[in-house]
């Protein structure tokens, strides 16, 4: 079964990822439901919806975590379960400032773990390796912080420090699952500012997870709207003309059907 | 004191390995900590009990004896871990308490329950073989060898394991090869301060390390500085004091640990 992309403008570069009519449950909670969508070259994805929605959930079966009970994930056009390339794709986990804050770990060896544990970079000479990290880390503006301790930072570095880790190994895609939690709106202001350049200076997919519409800003090119079906999936010049958007901001509950 | 060391073989050999045990239960020990699985080596340490009693019933060389029932042990709590609707530590407290009832009425049936069995107990590294030695610097040697050539890997799990998944990490192999390792520590452990303290090799010099460091590097580092500070000056003290020297070396690696501790508060 073939199913078209969500809407006529993907062009003809390819998709990175495609997700083909997934459904999952928790025990007998329906979180997905037939959700179809592809992210490709170049996006800068929101991925909206209220908590519970199923917004972690759609990562984690695109991040092969999960299995679906029905539906496929295609990356690069392979099969997500026989995907190998993982140092392609960058992850931060919802939960990855909720480490232990007394670890024992500096800035440094945060960015350094993410690379060296990659079968890719065996290859690579040590001198390339902390050329690497060097540039994950200044691309951030974390390098001035490398030796301290990532418990002792602030939220919004500790985030930064989490994307470097995220790109080190120069990945095309880059998950982020709602990044923002417990950041200052001025902090946020920039960490945003920084997503922006590295899909746009860097060139690197961008798929934002968040409940929190406000952040749908000038660098969000596409948007994709989910409560167990995917209720929006599109440009976000559209999204904010479909009405969804103040649906969304109104606070009132999501229609479950399909636009 | 350093004549004594150059006079006495036993004590050559109890501190060769002694040094090289207390290594490897240091750098095991962090990660184990940081994994929130200090208790697994508690836990170990029984089963080992079961272990020795099964080599002095059948006179095999307890140490080995120990080695396979622990690595057994070891993966049997793992995959009773697993199992669903067993909470926390539960396994590791069933898996103990049967080691120590097998141990018990194997050692009571082939009424070997006698002094070298105690030796096991409480630990006897002065009268460790010379056999015993060399497998002992082998192990802590492969130990420590397979912890450094997975330790970037190891980090990331134990720092982030839905990130270190998704990196391609193979979190369960590892997570397979962390408790088989901790089997043959505790069991190497087991012969310098015996199956009850044995758990305080792996987790003091640890906790100490992690006291003062600013990196995971550091930590480790500090671990095996303070597990090979308490072993020599442990074994000196025992030598000196005459006291036991498995209590000694325990009680020396808690004095570092108290000290770092201290000095962590007031700074």
């Amino acid at each position: 079964m073939a199913y078209p992309p969500a809407d006529g403008a993907a062009g003809n570069r390819p998709a990175l990822v495609r997700v083909e009519g997934v459904s999952f449950s928790f025990g007998f909670r329906r979180v997905l439901e037939d959700v179809s969508l592809s992210i490709d070259e170049g996006d800068f994805l929101a991925l909206l919806g209220p908590n519970g929605s199923g917004k972690t959930t759609l990562v984690k079966v695109i991040l092969n975590l999960l299995t679906p009970e029905r539906g496929r994930v295609f990356l690069w056009g392979r099969q997500a379960a026989e995907f190998l390339e993982w140092e392609r794709i960058g992850y931060v986990p919802q939960k990855a400032t909720h480490f232990d804050p007394a670890f024992p770990a500096s800035a440094r060896e945060v960015v350094a773990m993410a690379l060296r544990s990659t079968r890719a970079v065996a290859r690579l000479s040590r001198r390339k390796q902390e050329e690497a990290i060097r540039r994950a880390l200044e691309l951030v503006g974390m390098d001035e912080h490398r030796d301290r301790p990532i418990g002792r930072l602030s939220g919004g570095q500790q985030q930064r420090v989490f994307i470097a880790r995220a790109i080190v190994t120069d990945p095309g895609l880059l998950f982020l699952d709602e990044p923002t939690a417990g950041v200052d709106a001025e902090t946020q202001e920039r960490f945003y500012d920084l997503l922006g350049r590295l899909n746009t200076a860097q060139g690197i997919t961008i798929v934002l997870v968040t409940h929190d519409i406000g952040i749908v800003n000038k660098h969000v090119s596409r948007v994709a709207c989910l409560n167990q079906k995917l209720i929006y999936h599109g440009r976000h010049e559209d999204f904010c003309r479909s009405g969804v958007d103040e649906m969304l901001a109104g606070g009132q509950h999501l229609v479950s059907h399909r636009h | 004191m350093i004549d004594a060391i150059l006079h006495y073989a036993f004590l050559q050999r109890a501190l060769a390995a002694g040094l090289f045990i207390a290594l490897a239960c240091a750098v095991l020990g962090v990660f184990l900590l940081l994994r929130k699985d200090a208790m697994i080596g508690h836990g170990l340490s029984h089963v080992a009990f079961a272990g020795v009693a099964v080599g002095l019933a059948v006179g095999w060389m307890p140490l080995l004896s120990a080695l396979v029932v622990s690595v057994a042990g070891a993966l049997g709590i793992m995959k009773l871990k697993e199992s669903a609707g067993l909470h926390g530590d539960t396994a590791i407290a069933i898996f103990s308490s049967v080691g120590l009832a097998v141990g018990i009425i194997l050692a009571s049936v082939s009424g070997r329950f006698n002094v070298a069995l105690f030796g096991y107990l409480f630990g006897d590294v002065l009268a460790i073989e010379p056999l015993e030695v060399g497998l002992s610097i082998a192990l802590a040697i492969l130990v420590v060898g397979l912890v450094a050539l997975n330790y970037q890997r190891l980090l990331f799990m134990t720092f982030d394991r839905e990130a270190a998944r998704v990196a391609g990490v193979p979190v369960r192999r590892l997570d397979a090869l962390i408790t088989v390792l901790a089997a043959v520590t505790v069991v190497l452990g087991m012969k310098i301060v015996g199956i009850l303290m044995v758990a305080a090799l792996l987790v003091i010099p640890a906790a100490a390390g992690l006291q003062a460091a600013r990196s995971f590097r550091s930590a480790v580092l500090g671990a095996c500085a303070v597990a090979e500070s308490s072993v020599i000056a442990g074994l000196l003290a025992a030598y000196v004091l005459d006291w036991p020297a498995s209590g000694t070396i325990v009680l020396a690696a808690f004095l570092l640990f108290g000290i770092l501790f201290l000095l962590r508060r007031r700074g």
